[in-house]
């Protein structure tokens, strides 16, 4: 317990953002209380009563108009500043930039299943490489949870039947805590992990190590073939239900009229509850498959129907190679909330 | 009780004898004392719960109990000191006490419903004790669906049926002041002549009279949910989980409120005299009350900022909750301002008051770092917040209502305390506190989750820390205990006024007669108007 | 309280000076109820509101389901109710003690009409698997993945047909106790507050079922056939 903090690491491009926001905050808090406390300690020793029977003068005036409205409108001005730094913090914290490496994350009690679009599956523990934003796709299986990084100054809570989704750059080399910061049941506080920050050699080298049954993407597209799903979703437009390449990313007009935008959480509501947004022109065929398949299947399809998406997007081979030059579609989302 | 006095005169304790004759009670000053054995009796086992606490995290393997057993812990503790001490505490002892009082009324307007809703507690308190003796909960108070719902193995129900009931309590008590303060004012007690105790009081009666019923429904819902499975809350079934959160914080977030208005009120009367001063500021502090109690009801999503709700909502949500601070700080300036030129002296309640307004500075401030989007993802769920509230909650509440305990302690038994311990006690209360919680501020910015009973080594230093603390705090809680009780025999008679205050329970004997008051009071000065104490009604002590 | 010298009557408690400032504090206190009442039912008609807003079709369909010809009668009837404790007021503020008896009794008949055709739909819908949580949940017309949304409906309409019922119950009961204290004739021209406060309450009732009538059963009842 040598060395003692009163602030955890910094490891991601947030945490200093919000540190710097916190010492305002302390700042302003330290200025307030002394202001108080003094003048509440001088007023108490200078006014002290001298004896028992001891009157103030009882003509002073007893309010003031000035001084009310000073000191409503200062603190609400410096409150104003609070909301607008504390909200533009939150506002780049909620939008992850384009070219974010995808990587899914599934609450289940009492453990963190993460998984990356190529295909390597990790329990309570994720690599990533250092300096390039990563952008997570989270759902849980059962209640609720909450990805809470404290070096990367971000938490997200998981929540059952949606996708909620976050974002950092780690900064720093190392290895840091995760938790789950929502209360989950008996062992919530052994629903714990480690983030390990890597070089972007040392990550290359650990995704290409250690066995893997196929990328996200692959996997999906065998589930594809299991659950017969290609008998109707043809690539051109003879089946009975919509084609899917092209499909991610784009608007998608809807039976009874209206627009969808083809992301994560709505191709996840397509094969949960398929009558939820009908296509336009497509009968209400297909079956639901709610109970029948689970999240991490129902991520290994999202992926697989991403990758056969309008751009080259984080297709299996090419990933995490040359990210900047090829935006993945992912990115283009809006936080999903 | 105490013969001295009986001998004298009769009064509200010693006009009827038996169980009887306070089990049926319909006098409000002894319902009062009611609630004050009830709450006192669920502060005892809350802080039971508290000590477990903190005794099982001074190791971060957590050897003592289980992590089942340590999350029934920290729920039970919550229940009991949330639903059954801290919502009832000011309002339901010293606002039933002192409400008619002060505004010259010989009792609230529906005394049969006042015992009722004791009645209420005592039920919903007995069904809470019954699933806490059975096996407790393991939820949190915040009972977050679906784990509430469909997971937890323990006793909810039985927990939300005490709560739901204990719920109509407040709700009972809250109309029945409303209606006194409207209806039951004495012959010149105008609104603006009204203590400041009293406007907090209306105010909290209206989150009250607004609020709980929305937790009721609530209730009912996670009840239907539980026992029938609906899926109202359960995603696989169409149902929306955080729903649950929405309804439920519309509710609890001014609960928040409930509990720390009627702590202002009492601050408000001892700063006020015991520095012999009008208010400064009186209507902007009585109208700050009833400001809090409405925008305490727009702000409930800056719960929430994490849990998937839009990025515009939470927007609105924190913009909002600044506006909440504007009263509270104007509060806080003015009771400062009330002791300039005053003649200010440092008997306990006092204390109490000096003590509120540093630690509720310190959780009110910090309150503003939870607002500020950015720094609430970073803190929310850690220990941070666990810090922020228990200084709003037991630095701020818990100070007023034994502040205003020792205050009206002569009015209420006819005795007096022992100023040198229940000074000595305030003191070790103001140290042993900030020792506690203050480290707790560090460890959540640190990253420590709340609710976690096995954390990672490097937070043991700090959890010892607020360890320590807890018992020093423990001692502290356990000395007025002590000393009331001993007062009741052995303190010095009270007299009338032993602090020379201008209200109206300063008229009248200690303690009252059965309707208050010889003859009903016609009001003539401004409230806080020292002048109009006449000097031989002070006996200063 | 009990060896006190103020002699308390039921037409002025003690703790009031006059009969006047009694009325008011009982009407006032009733009012505050009732608000109460409105922020309880608000809880219920929100989570309505969201889940009609998530599942517009399905739940047009299971209105369609619901039986609107019973629920159109018990509207009339519980309006009937409402006028005829209207005159129970009225018949207080003359003192007609046997037309408050009359009124009175007239209101809990149509009250328990009300609850009786409410039982005869609620069988109706235990007979047609409408019941949500059973295993045998099932709604014509409707996908099998739509029949979870479908209990949802279901869910909230026995929560708040029920609450309301309930809520009608405790309306008899007062009834009942006020029946009884009238033939006593505790009522009279000066003293009739609690007939009074009794008619804010069943009014209430009344309202909260002429919002759940077209709720329930009527908005969107043409998309569902």
């Amino acid at each position: 317990m040598g060395n003692f903090q009163f602030l955890p690491e910094q490891a991601s491009t947030l945490a200093p953002e919000v540190d710097h926001l916190l010492y305002f905050l302390v700042a302003v808090t330290v200025f307030f209380s002394v202001v108080i406390f003094s003048t509440i300690f001088y007023f108490a020793i200078r006014y002290r009563r001298r004896s028992a029977n001891e009157m103030p003068d009882a003509h002073q005036a007893h309010n003031g108009y000035t001084l009310e409205i000073i000191w409503s409108v200062i603190p609400f001005g410096i409150t104003l500043v609070m909301f607008t730094w504390g909200a533009s913090v939150f506002f780049t914290a909620s939008r992850p930039p384009k070219d974010a490496l995808q990587i899914y994350a599934v609450g289940k009690r009492w453990m963190w299943k993460l998984e990356h679009v190529e295909g390597q599956r990790e329990i309570n523990e994720l690599h990533i490489p250092v300096g390039r934003p990563v952008r997570l796709t989270m759902t849980s299986e059962d209640v609720i949870h909450s990805f809470f990084v404290p070096a990367f100054r971000t938490k997200q809570d998981v929540v059952p039947g949606r996708y909620t989704s976050t974002w950092f750059t780690p900064t720093k080399t190392g290895k840091y805590h995760l938790f789950c910061a929502e209360f989950c049941g008996t062992k919530h506080s052994g629903m714990v992990g480690w983030i390990y920050v890597m070089e972007p050699n040392d990550y290359q080298t650990w995704l290409s190590g250690g066995a893997t049954e196929g990328s996200l993407a692959e996997n999906g597209k065998k589930l594809f073939e299991q659950l017969a799903c290609s008998n109707c979703h043809k690539d051109d437009t003879t089946g009975r239900c919509p084609p899917l390449p092209n499909l991610f990313g784009s608007q998608v007009k809807l039976a009874g009229g209206g627009t969808v935008k083809a992301d994560e959480a709505y191709i996840r509501e397509s094969i949960l509850q398929p009558q939820a947004k009908v296509v336009a022109g497509y009968e209400p065929v297909m079956p639901t498959f709610q109970g029948l398949i689970s999240e991490e299947q129902v991520l290994q399809l999202v992926e697989y129907v991403k990758s056969i998406g309008p751009k080259p997007g984080t297709g299996p081979a090419d990933s995490g190679q040359n990210p900047a030059k090829k935006p993945s579609t992912a990115g283009s989302m809006p936080a999903n909330r | 009780m105490d013969t001295a006095v009986a001998q004298e005169r009769e009064n509200y304790l010693n006009a009827s004898h038996g169980l009887k004759s306070w089990l049926l009670t319909k006098d409000h000053k002894r319902i009062g004392l009611l609630y004050l054995f009830t709450i006192t009796l669920f502060f005892f086992i809350g802080g039971a719960f508290a000590t477990l606490i903190r005794i099982e995290l001074l190791s971060p393997q957590g050897n003592m109990v289980s992590s089942e057993t340590y999350n029934k812990l920290f729920t039970m503790h919550a229940v009991a000191m949330i639903f059954f001490f801290m919502i009832p505490s000011i309002p339901a002892v010293l606002g039933n006490f002192f409400l008619p009082i002060m505004i010259g009324a010989r009792d609230l307007a529906f005394p049969k419903l006042n015992l009722l809703s004791w009645y209420l507690l005592v039920i919903g308190g007995a069904f809470s004790l019954f699933a806490m003796i059975a096996g407790g909960v393991d939820t949190g108070w915040t009972f977050y669906t679906p784990y509430s719902t469909t997971y937890s193995n323990s006793w909810v129900i039985a927990t939300a049926l005490g709560i739901f009931i204990a719920g109509f309590s407040s709700i009972l008590t809250g109309l029945n002041f409303i209606v006194t303060v409207h209806r039951m004012r004495a012959p010149g007690m105008t609104w603006f002549r009204m203590p400041l105790f009293v406007w907090a009081n209306y105010a909290t009666s209206l989150i009250q009279v607004l609020g709980t019923p929305v937790l009721a429904v609530t209730i009912v819902l996670l009840f239907v949910e539980r026992v029938f499975q609906l899926g109202i809350f359960d995603p696989a079934r169409g149902g929306d989980p955080v729903l649950f959160q929405h309804l439920f914080w519309f509710y609890s977030h001014p609960a928040v409120y409930i509990m720390v208005l009627p702590g202002m009120g009492v601050i408000s009367e001892i700063i006020s005299t015991f520095s012999r001063k009008t208010v400064f500021g009186y209507a902007f502090i009585a109208f700050s009350s009833v400001a809090i109690a409405v925008l305490g009801f727009l702000v409930w999503g800056h719960h929430m900022f994490v849990s998937g709700q839009s990025l515009y909502a939470s927007m609105v949500f924190s913009f909002l909750s600044y506006f909440v601070a504007i009263p509270s700080a104007i509060k806080v300036f003015n009771w400062t301002a009330t002791l300039y030129k005053g003649s200010i002296s440092y008997q306990t309640p006092m204390l109490y008051a000096f003590g509120f307004i540093g630690l509720f500075t310190i959780g009110g401030l910090t309150g503003l770092f939870l607002a500020a989007l950015g720094m609430d993802i970073h803190v929310t769920d850690t220990y941070f917040v666990v810090a922020h509230f228990h200084y709003i909650m037991v630095g701020g509440t818990m100070m007023a209502y034994l502040g205003g305990m020792h205050f009206w302690w002569p009015k209420m038994t006819g005795r007096m305390y022992p100023e040198g311990w229940a000074k000595l006690s305030s003191l070790v209360i103001f140290l042993g506190f900030n020792l506690t919680f203050f480290p707790q501020f560090i460890l959540g910015y640190l990253g420590m989750p709340r609710r976690y009973h096995l954390y990672p080594a490097e937070f043991q230093v700090l959890n010892v820390m607020s360890t320590a603390g807890a018992s020093i705090l423990a001692v502290g809680y356990a000395m007025p205990m002590i000393y009331f009780i001993w007062s009741l025999k052995y303190g010095k008679v009270a007299p009338m006024n032993p602090w020379g205050a201008t209200g109206l329970e300063w008229r009248t004997a200690s303690p009252p007669p059965v309707h208050n008051f010889e003859q009903t009071p016609i009001v003539t000065h401004e409230a806080y108007d020292y002048t109009s104490v006449p000097a031989e009604e002070i006996e200063v002590v | 309280m009990s060896n006190h010298a103020h002699s308390e009557s039921l037409e002025l408690r003690v703790q009031f000076d006059t009969a006047e400032q009694q009325r008011d504090a009982s009407t006032l206190g009733m009012w505050l109820f009732l608000v109460t009442e409105v922020m309880f039912f608000g809880g219920m008609f929100a989570a309505y509101t969201v889940y009609r807003n998530l599942y517009p079709e399905v739940f047009a369909i299971c209105s369609s389901s619901l039986n609107a010809v019973l629920g159109a009668v018990n509207t009339c009837v519980l309006l009937l109710s409402s006028f005829t404790m209207v005159m129970a007021v009225r018949a207080g503020q003359l003192g007609q003690q046997k037309a408050i008896i009359w009124f009175l009794i007239l209101t809990l008949l149509f009250g328990g009409i009300f609850l009786g055709v409410k039982a005869v739909e609620w069988k109706e819908k235990f007979d047609e698997h409408h019941i949500p949580g059973q295993a045998a949940f099932h709604l014509e017309g409707l996908q099998q993945a739509d029949q979870g949304h479908a209990q949802l409906f279901f869910s909230l309409y026995f929560a708040m047909t029920g609450l309301h019922a309930l809520h009608m119950v405790i309306g008899a009961g007062i009834l009942l106790g006020l029946i009884l204290h009238a033939k006593q004739g505790r009522y009279s021209a000066s003293y009739y507050t609690p007939v009074d406060v009794a008619g804010l309450y069943w009014h209430f009732v009344d309202v909260i079922w002429i919002f759940l009538f077209p709720l329930l059963y009527l908005i969107d009842r043409h998309l569902g056939k």
